[in-house]
Parts: structure tokens; sequence; C-alpha cells
């Protein structure tokens, strides 16, 4: 149960990851026409922004990063996006409904990574990067293989991350709008490719512009309607929780979901780093002209997913009064027995015991939405990887024309776009909870060090970039692989060699470890040049001289 | 990049000895240092707590109510770090970006 836990908590970051579990043995639901007709409102509005964006794609720079022309106000809106998903509003709130206040332990440290990230990462990833985090590493280091790495790393964390996400989708149509499993992945599929190769980076942070705003009304209509019915006085709602909830008391304190306090820090810890390793979150902060404009975003994303996730305590408590105590929403109206469509749905039964079915479907159309989005964002921070990485630093040393790059790009995003339905149809009956663990394992300990020390570190070598960034990657993929979730799950053993769900408490700081060692034994010329190149790359990252400018239109 | 590199190595070469610079990095380094090292404190203290003590967790917040102090501190967190960002953000907002205008423009006069 508490592996268990550990993964649906996990899933507020993770889009629907733990939603691919427990929803697996979900029957279909009957065709919902509510949610059909919202959702087909938000994709016509959708694809007529994609047109309009379509029109002001014209260089590698709109396609990449919308120009640089997104503003801090726009910008936080969809890192926000980015951050709250679907399954943040039904994760969370259903971990609240079934843990009580361990649900906001967990909350609290989906958070703190962002504060980390205002103070120590946004100003330099503007002023070093352009396309992707790849330029900030390769600054000062050997473009060909740096670039590979960071593209096969990148890659590597967007194709896990969009199975996860595609059998995620899959799964939550077909339990909210009663569609055929494969239609649902179908359908997100093609409408992420015509987001990204159409409108690319300005289309699709229009979408998660958009999205956000749905989410964070839908989430806060629902929180306020939910909160009527205790006359909105939080001391009514508390005492009237632990009147009715299994656990009485128990619910307003720390419980026992923190009893294994190495799988609580590997998982905190693989949290905190592994959002600054996720190549589309990085992505965001070359969409705005400036560093001011890149740390007011954060500012404002920041204050939004906080209001998020407090809103999303409000449900969780709620429901426990509302859901918890209403036979309609329990198999065989047994309110001692399961919830109907799983674990996870206790957020849309709210929505349906205050708002009515109207209001569902409103719901339903916005986790869809979130699907979406954060798909398009995965597809293209995959897709700018090979085109502006591989393609044209790597395979074409810098000489590709802007046409030609803006080809392969889509060609990328078309591959990308099959592998994921593919992938996404081949795994439906798997259990893809591994995938998560394996996404942030790689994030936080292969991305995340290579990046922070290029960033902060004088000593960084390419040899110590590569040693250090493959044994993380390998420590990595060696502990999920022994680890319950697939050693037991998914191959059948008895026992995990591995206890724990995540391998970032071991797997990080033997990246640091070896990066920082291989560095500092590196006597090759180059490795000289490299440490050297540091002080120009130090006052560029402080005062953004040199830094790529917004294109102008 | 490397290329834009190269081309601005002039100006930042001037710019490093320029005192204002100095002044700066030293700035900016212990607010963003500082600043990280009271949320995260903040955090891994409450994570402490919640595994070493949660009993303080879960007293009431007055006798007979039903809300702990868990609920206020942990409210807490989420508002004084995002604040956190707040002044963070407006000080390299003026005061940073200011001092860097300034290194900018002196290094191209």
């Amino acid at each position: 149960m508490k592996h268990r836990y550990a993964l649906l908590a996990l899933s507020a970051l993770s889009p629907l990851t733990a939603l691919a579990g427990p929803i697996t043995e979900a029957e279909k639901q009957p065709l919902n026409l509510h949610a059909i007709g919202m959702f087909f409102v938000f994709v016509l509005g959708t694809l007529m922004i994609t047109w309009w964006a379509a029109r002001q794609t014209r260089s590698t720079s709109d396609f990449y990063t919308a120009g640089g022309g997104i503003s801090g106000f726009q910008n936080g809106l969809a890192i926000a996006g980015d951050y709250m998903s679907a399954a943040t509003l039904l994760g969370l709130s259903s971990l609240v409904f079934a843990k009580g206040y361990d649900g906001f332990v967990y909350t609290i440290g989906f958070f703190v990574g962002w504060p980390v990230i205002t103070f120590l990462m946004a100003e330099r990833l503007r002023n070093l990067g352009r396309f992707t985090f790849a330029d900030i590493v390769s600054y000062r280091l050997d473009q060909t293989k740096i670039r590979t790495f960071a593209a096969f790393g990148s890659l590597t964390v967007v194709c896990c991350y969009l199975i996860v996400q595609m059998v995620g989708a899959g799964q939550l149509i077909k339990l909210l709008f009663g569609l055929d499993y494969q239609i649902a992945v179908v359908v997100v599929g093609i409408l992420m490719l015509v987001y990204v190769i159409f409108g690319g980076m300005i289309a699709t942070t229009w979408v998660q512009i958009i999205k956000a705003v749905l989410l964070l009304a839908g989430g806060t209509t629902l929180a306020l309607m939910a909160m009527s019915q205790f006359g909105f006085s939080l001391e009514t709602l508390a005492a009237k929780a632990v009147e009715v909830h299994r656990s009485g008391w128990n619910i307003m304190g720390p419980g026992s979901m923190l009893a294994d306090p190495i799988n609580a820090a590997s998982l905190s810890l693989g949290l905190l780093f592994g959002i600054a390793g996720l190549p589309h979150i990085l992505m965001r902060f070359f969409t705005v002209p400036n560093a001011k404009e890149a740390r007011k975003s954060v500012f404002y994303a920041t204050g939004f997913i906080g209001f998020f996730f407090l809103v999303v305590m409000v449900l969780g408590y709620s429901a426990i009064v509302i859901v918890g105590t209403d036979p309609q929403f329990f198999v065989g109206g047994d309110i001692k027995g399961a919830l109907i469509g799983g674990g996870n749905m206790v957020a849309m039964h709210l929505a349906k015991a205050v708002g009515g079915n109207l209001f569902l479907g409103f719901l339903s159309a916005v986790a869809f939405a979130t699907i979406l989005a954060v798909v398009s964002g995965l597809a293209l921070a995959g897709a700018s990887a090979i085109s502006h990485d591989l393609y044209a630093t790597v395979i074409k040393k810098g000489q590709a024309t802007e046409q030609q790059e803006m080809r392969v790009t889509r060609i990328a995003t078309v591959g990308l776009g099959i592998i994921a339905i593919c992938l996404g149809i081949l795994f439906e009956k798997q259990n893809v909870a591994f995938l998560v663990g394996l996404t942030f394992g790689v994030a936080a300990s292969t991305n995340f060090p290579v990046l922070i020390l290029a960033m902060y570190w004088k000593g960084l070598t390419t040899r110590g970039a590569l040693y250090g960034g493959f044994s993380g990657l390998i420590c990595a993929l060696t502990l999920v692989i022994l680890s319950p979730a697939v050693w037991v799950t998914v191959l059948g053993h008895e026992k995990a060699i591995f206890p724990y769900d995540h391998p970032a408490l071991f797997s990080m700081p033997l990246a640091f470890l070896v990066i920082m060692l291989v560095s500092h034994l590196d006597r090759s010329p180059r490795a000289t040049l490299e440490r050297a190149a540091y002080e120009d790359q130090f006052v560029r990252a402080q005062t953004g001289l040199g830094a790529a400018a917004a294109s102008s239109h | 990049m490397s290329s834009n590199g190269t081309q601005h190595a002039q100006g930042y070469q001037h710019i490093r000895s320029n005192p204002k610079f100095q002044q700066l990095i030293k700035e900016r380094a212990r607010l963003a240092w500082s600043l990280t090292a009271l949320v995260l404190g903040l955090y891994f203290l409450y994570m402490v707590v919640v595994a070493a003590a949660p009993g303080l967790l879960h007293t009431p917040l007055q006798d007979g109510s039903k809300l702990t102090m868990g609920i206020p501190v942990g409210a807490t967190i989420i508002i004084f770090s995002w604040l956190m960002t707040g002044l963070y953000v407006r000080t390299a907002n003026t005061r940073f970006d200011d001092l860097s205008k300034a290194v900018v423009e002196e290094s191209q006069a």
C-alpha cells in the first residue's frame, strides 16, 4: 500500500502516472456527452490558436521558443500548467481523501523545488540558453559530445514520460468519456501532432495557458461549491471529516505514510531536482524575452502552483465528507468498499456531487485538455533535441539552414507522435508505474547534475560531464529495474533487490561524485581551456550580455 | 553559442575588473544562497518534525477544535516560500538589474 500511495503522490507532477495503475481495471463508462461537447469546444478553440500561431511561426526561434515573445505572466501560467496536471487534481485530492494530513506533507514536498529554481536557476537558464538546455551545458564544453549526451538524456526522459502520459490518457478518457482506449490514444496523438507541427512553441504555450486557466478556475469553483456545504468554515469541515473518516482524528496529523524515511527522502529528492532536469520544463525559460521576465514567470508560476495545491487540500478534505458518505459513488453502494472508477476519481465524484453532470463534464474536459497540453510540450522538447542538438549541431556541425532544421523538427515530431501512439497502445495492459521512477530518476541524476555544475562549477570538463552523466543514467536505470515496480510487479520475482521505488537518493550523489572526480583528474589541454572559459560564461550568466534576444515581430 | 562567446570575450574581461560587477555577484550570491538555505532549511525542519515529533503538528489549535497546528504550519510553508521568491525576484529585477545594466554600459563606454 505504501508504495502505491508514494506513486500516487508522485503523480502530482507527472500527469496521470498514478492513474495508469489503479485505473487499468476500470470499466468503460457510458458515453459522456457533456464532457465530449465541452472538450470539442476546447479543441476547436485551440485549433484556431494553432492556425493563428502557424502564421506567426517563420523562424526556428519562433518554432522552438515562440520567438522569445511570451511575457513573464503568460509564461508563469504555462509553467504552472506544465506542473499542475490532471493528476495533481485527481492524485493529490485522492491522497488526502484516503490519508488526510499525509497528503498535505507530500504536497509541500512537490512545492519547495520551485522557490529553489527561482533563486538558483531561472536567470542563468535564460541568460545562457537559446533553444534547449544542451545550449547551456555545451557552452564551454565539446559541442558534439555534450549535445549527443544531452539529446540522449532528453529523449530518454521524453519517451518514458510520453508513454506514461499516453497510457494514463487512454485509461482516463475511457473512464470519463466512455471512448475506446485505442481511439483515445490516437486522438491525443493526432491533436498533439497538429499543435506542434503547425503551431510550434506559440501554439503549445497558448494551449498550456488556456488549460492552466481552466484548471485553476475549475478547481477553485469546485472548492467553493464544496465549502459552501460547510458554511465556508474550515473548522466545520475538519470536525465533520474527523467524524466520518475511518481513521478519525488521525487524518488531522502526520501518520504512517512516512514510516519508511529512506523511500520518502529518495522520492522527495527525485521530485525536488527532477523538475530541474525535465527538458519540457527547462524549455519554458527560453520563451521569454530576458532574465527579468524569466524570474517573473517563476514567481507567478510558484504562486499559481501554491494556490492550486491549497485548493486541492480543501477538495480532499471536503470529499471525505461529501463523497465518502454517499453510497452512489461506491461499488455496490457500500461506503466501506471501493470507489467507482478506482481510487483516483475522488475529485470527479466531488464534482458530480456538488455540481451535477454538467460540472463533471466540464472537469473531465479540463482533464483531457491537460493531457494534450503536456504531451505537446513533451513532443516539442523531444523534437528540438533531435533537430537542434543532434541534426543541426552534431550532424551538420552548425551548417544547417533554418529551413532544413525546421523540416527535421517536423519530421522528428511526426516520428515521436507515431512512437507515442504505438507504445501507448502496446502498453495498454502494462503497469507503467516504473516509468515514473525512471523519468524522474534520469532527470535528477543525468540532466540536472550536469546542468547545475555547468552553470555553477568552473572545474567541469567534457570528460567529467560525460562519465558522471552516464554513471547517473546507468545507476538510475539499474536501480529502477531492481526496484519493486519492475522486479516484482513486471518481472514477477518475489522480492525486490533494491527495496525503494525511487533511485534519486543514490544515483544523484553518484553522478555528482563521478562528474567532480573525473573533471578534477582531467589533465587534457581541452579541459584547461574549458575551465578558463568559465569566466566569460559567468559574466554572461550574471549580466545577460550576449544572451539570445527576442526576435522582433 | 561559442562564437557568441568569443565575440564578447573582450567586453567580458573588461567587465570582470569592474568593482560594480564584483559587488553584483557578491550581493546576488549572498541573497540567492541565503534564501535557498532558508526555504530548504524550513522544509527539512518540517520533515524532521513530521518524522520525529508528529505529535507537535497534531495538537489542536485550541481546546475542542478539530483543526490542528499542522494545517496552518503547512500552509505557511507554501505561502512563505512563495513570498521569498517574490523578494528575490523584486531585488533581482530592480537592484541587481540596475547594477548589471550599469556594468554593461560602462564596459561599452
